[in-house]
């Protein structure tokens, strides 16, 4: 059995990531495998050999959905694994959404996880109901399970010529115990894996029937939309509600506890107006007479904080990781360089706003929710509520996007206190305007690098210190900086085989929620380490593609605990997924050939390039751009190429390395969240804008490294190395170094 | 006051504040969700449709201003979903998170409908009102042209 993985228990649990941990990456317990004898719906029997999949009499396999569908395409590729792993017919699967609960394991959608550390848990789940249903078939024809295979929906024992399909084999299902190894196809047998297959909601997406959190209804629900405290921590002094309760069509109004220092999970607060239609809700809401205890976040002012942090970034900070001595190279350099970058809050954005629908009765509470994270919700729920969690059904929808806002599942928490308030069920949807200005925002952050070079432009040290509020003060008040896990987003792990190098964190307080946000610290990490690369390049003189090179260095193993880090690896091995400069000096070269890298272009354009590895993927971008003669930045075309290792569906790696382009563009000319008096200053597309269709780059080429090894992220790892590829990009165009993000505010958008 | 309204086909009479937008009358009174909320002052066009066959943004149009004409929403483009865009946004896989897509399809079709054979600027030019936090775009420009009969 050339190529054929076995895998102990042990092997299996540590590599579907169950061994991993750490705050930003915690693991749910494993899920049991466990055979049953279900009766279907009607009179149907079926054989469920895991959660995961259930083989109806009639032939249909019933695949489960642990994960949120928000666009990556897991709906799609999560069925491809386990389908192709079972010899199922593609055409005789059907896909169900799982609800909530720790027997599937982990569901948390987030940090580019489903596949990486969930593909051989998938193989297994597919791999053991074939090898089950192998056995009812052997012991039924009374022949060695060896002598029969599997292919097309049945069981075939090829020497007598005698087949069953995987319906009629339900009824001989019951006493086939659960195999300890399953033994995983070869990569040449795959017939899913690997493939395009298209979309599993593309039909639905394509004619308005695909249901989101915000479509959900039930009869006689109440629809609410809530006011809440403009500054963060703040509180509800008084409410005059009168002129609210006039308006046409508003039910009641209800002030809602909250927040809670921590945060956590929790609604803010507020007060909500409740009505027979979402429009009617709106206009009580803004009929509202509130005042507010604005709290001591009332003082946050986002431009000071921004002077605060950047003369934090000065000063020395807690080493993280250290080899060499930066000083002593400091003393023989030939030359120095330095620089500060700068990054501001964002927002997630996504298209549907947070929205959930909450019934609760005798027997618990439902809640429908587009959300990122259906155990979080039945939890939180659960405790908003009082129930025990396993008296609260967290229903997923479809994700109108998610980014990281929808891990956090504060919303269907507010729908189901106001479920229980009222004993009617609430569908709350916040505006546009209550996304932008109440969310968990991606953090702000300041980063100074420290260069020094010999007489041969060679670089001898390399100095970085970041300073940034923590997600972790969402969880505990009594944290004020970067956690090693955050650190390890892009900072601990920078790949460079420069002789001395310092990385350091200082502290910064929160004022406002901090959140998860696609690729996370990643963003302002390799906005500034591949900006700060292409600056030295400048500096000697070197072509920046020969120069990324030379830092990177030979093909070796980088392991930062060498150098005394603490580094997380995205909750996965180094073993299994090295941080392999071979691999990213590969990707480099291949996006550097793809873009034409070193042609000539006309005055006022320019290339740019960048390399990233993030969520155990590593993404090359090449940026053209130029400027155009009202010295306005356009970018005319974006080539990607990411070695992610084994891929599911290419055509949704594609999907999200475009869709990264567009991201990372958004945030990288535009993005920004800012706070005054501790109120959050943008409300709308208006003064939080995106790029738009007319900004789009004409082209955006991706290449999928074909590489032989365990699958990464793919979600996330595409958008780090957009905005220094673009500001590079700018630099080669122009001559002016953008080391503040959006560039927007250097007047070139 | 009942607004009366032609949608899809089929005449309603809706009991509701004439200043209502359209969108909120489509989605909470009508019942029909495929028409989205994405920011409720058409600076982002999730929630067009056609009203007498021009796309408007339905969160910024009051529901009286659509009494007696025909409005036309993602669920009456086609019966089946054969319209062409339709079919090419599927043949090319253009959705991902797919919420803002009947936006995007709504303002296609209307593009098609007045310009059978648009320029990429063209299609920059009727689709810019329409974001796309998923980024799209590519495969939206690509989509248009292939409806439109082209090689995309």
């Amino acid at each position: 059995m050339n190529g054929v993985r076995r895998l102990s228990r042990r092997t299996f649990l540590r590599q579907t990531g169950y061994a991993g941990g750490g705050l930003v990456f915690a693991i749910a317990a494993a899920p049991v495998f466990s055979p049953a004898w279900a009766a279907g719906e009607g009179a149907n029997k079926s054989f469920s050999p895991s959660v995961y999949v259930n083989v109806r009499e009639d032939g249909v396999v019933e695949i489960v959905c642990h994960r949120s569908e928000m666009g990556q395409g897991i709906r799609t590729s999560l069925p491809q694994i386990i389908a192709d792993e079972l010899d199922a017919d593609w055409d005789r699967i059907e896909l169900r959404q799982a609800l909530g609960d720790a027997k599937y394991g982990d569901q948390n959608t987030d940090g580019s996880t489903s596949i990486r550390q969930q593909f051989d848990l998938l193989r297994g789940a597919g791999a053991s109901a074939r090898e089950m249903l192998v056995a009812a078939a052997a012991a039924q024809w009374k022949v060695p399970a060896d002598e029969c295979v599997t292919r097309n929906h049945a069981v075939h024992h090829e020497a007598s010529g005698r087949s069953l399909g995987y319906g009629d084999l339900v009824p001989y299902t019951a006493d086939i115990a659960v195999p300890e190894n399953p033994v995983f196809k070869s990569k040449s047998a795959y017939r899913y894996i690997g493939k395009s297959l298209d979309t599993i909601d593309g039909f639905a997406m394509s004619t308005g029937t695909a249901n989101y959190g915000i479509d959900a209804s039930l009869p006689d629900m109440l629809y609410a939309s809530i006011e809440r405290c403009p500054t963060h921590g703040g509180t509800v002094k008084r409410v005059d509600a009168e002129a609210a309760r006039a308006v046409r069509g508003v039910v009641d109004v209800i002030e809602l506890p909250g927040p809670t220092s921590p945060p956590l999970f929790n609604p803010l607060g507020g007060v909500a107006v409740l009505a027979t239609n979402t429009w009617s809700a709106q206009q009580g809401r803004a009929a509202l007479k509130i005042e507010w205890d604005l709290g001591s976040n009332a003082a946050y002012d986002s431009e000071k904080f921004r002077e605060d942090l950047l003369a934090t970034v000065q000063k020395d900070g807690k080493i993280v990781r250290e080899r060499g001595n930066v000083a002593a190279a400091r003393d023989a350099a030939a030359r120095t360089h330095a620089a500060d970058y700068y990054a501001p809050h964002l927002a997630q954005a996504p298209m549907e706003p947070p929205a959930a629908l909450a019934r609760v009765g005798e027997d618990g509470c439902d809640v429908w929710s587009c959300t990122q994270n259906p155990q979080a919700t039945q939890s939180t729920v659960a405790a908003v509520l009082g129930l025990e969690p396993a008296a609260v059904r967290a229903h997923v929808t479809l994700l109108g996007g998610g980014f990281g806002r929808k891990s956090k599942p504060d919303f269907g928490a507010e729908a189901a206190w106001l479920a229980q308030k009222t004993g009617k069920p609430v569908k709350v949807t916040w505006t546009r305007e209550d996304d932008l200005r109440h969310g968990y925002f991606h953090s702000v952050s300041a980063q100074r690098l420290e260069a020094t070079l010999d007489a041969d432009g060679h670089v001898t040290s390399w100095l970085q210190r970041t300073a940034f509020p923590s997600i972790g003060s969402t969880f505990d008040t009594s944290v004020t900086g970067p956690s090693p896990s955050e650190l390890s987003l892009g900072f601990t792990d920078i790949p460079y085989a420069v002789e001395n190098l310092r990385l350091e964190s200082s502290d910064a307080p929160a004022h406002v929620r901090i959140g998860w946000l696609r690729s996370v610290c990643n963003v302002y990490h390799a906005f500034a380490i591949s900006s700060f690369a292409d600056e030295l390049a400048a500096l000697t003189g070197t072509d920046a593609l020969v120069f990324l090179r030379r830092m990177i260095g030979p093909p070796r193993q980088v392991r930062p605990s060498d150098d005394g880090a603490e580094y997380g690896n995205y909750g996965q091995s180094l073993e299994m997924h090295p941080i392999d400069t071979g691999r990213i000096v590969a990707v480099l070269d291949k996006v550097a050939d793809m873009a034409g890298w070193g042609r000539r272009l006309p005055a006022g354009r320019g290339l740019g390039i960048a390399v990233h590895r993030s969520f155990l993927a590593t993404v090359g971008t090449v940026a053209e751009v130029s400027r155009d003669p009202a010295g306005k930045l356009r970018v005319h075309e974006l080539w990607t190429a990411i070695d992610a290792g084994q891929v599911i569906n290419p055509d949704r790696v594609t999907a999200q390395m475009e869709g990264a382009g567009i991201f990372g563009m958004s945030l990288a000319l535009h993005g920004e969240i800012t706070a005054k008096h501790g109120a959050i200053e943008q409300g709308n597309f208006d003064t939080y804008p995106l790029v738009r269709m007319s900004d789009a780059p004409a082209a955006i080429n991706v290449h999928i490294m074909d590489v032989d090894a365990p699958p990464g992220g793919v979600g996330e790892p595409g958008v780090p190395p957009v905005a220094p590829a673009i500001a590079n990009a700018w630099f080669a165009a122009t001559g002016q170094r953008l080391r503040e993000m959006p560039f927007r505010k250097a007047g070139i958008v | 006051m009942a607004v009366e309204l032609t949608i899809n086909g089929q005449r309603q009479s809706l009991d509701v504040d004439p200043q209502m937008p359209l969108l909120w009358a489509i989605r909470d009174i009508a019942g029909l969700t495929g028409t989205k909320f994405g920011c409720g002052k058409a600076l982002c066009g999730a929630c067009t449709v056609h009203v007498d066959g021009e796309p408007v943004r339905a969160c910024s149009y009051p529901v009286s201003a659509a009494a007696g004409r025909k409005i036309t929403t993602i669920e009456g483009l086609s019966a089946d979903g054969s319209h062409p865009v339709q079919v090419a946004w599927r043949e090319l896989n253009v959705p991902q998170c797919g919420y803002c897509q009947s936006g995007q399809i709504m303002s296609a079709a209307a593009l098609l409908a007045r310009n059978p054979k648009p320029s990429d600027g063209d299609i920059d030019t009727a689709m810019s009102g329409n974001l796309c936090r998923c980024g799209t775009y590519t495969r939206i420009r690509q989509a248009i042209h292939r409806a439109a009969g082209g090689d995309a």
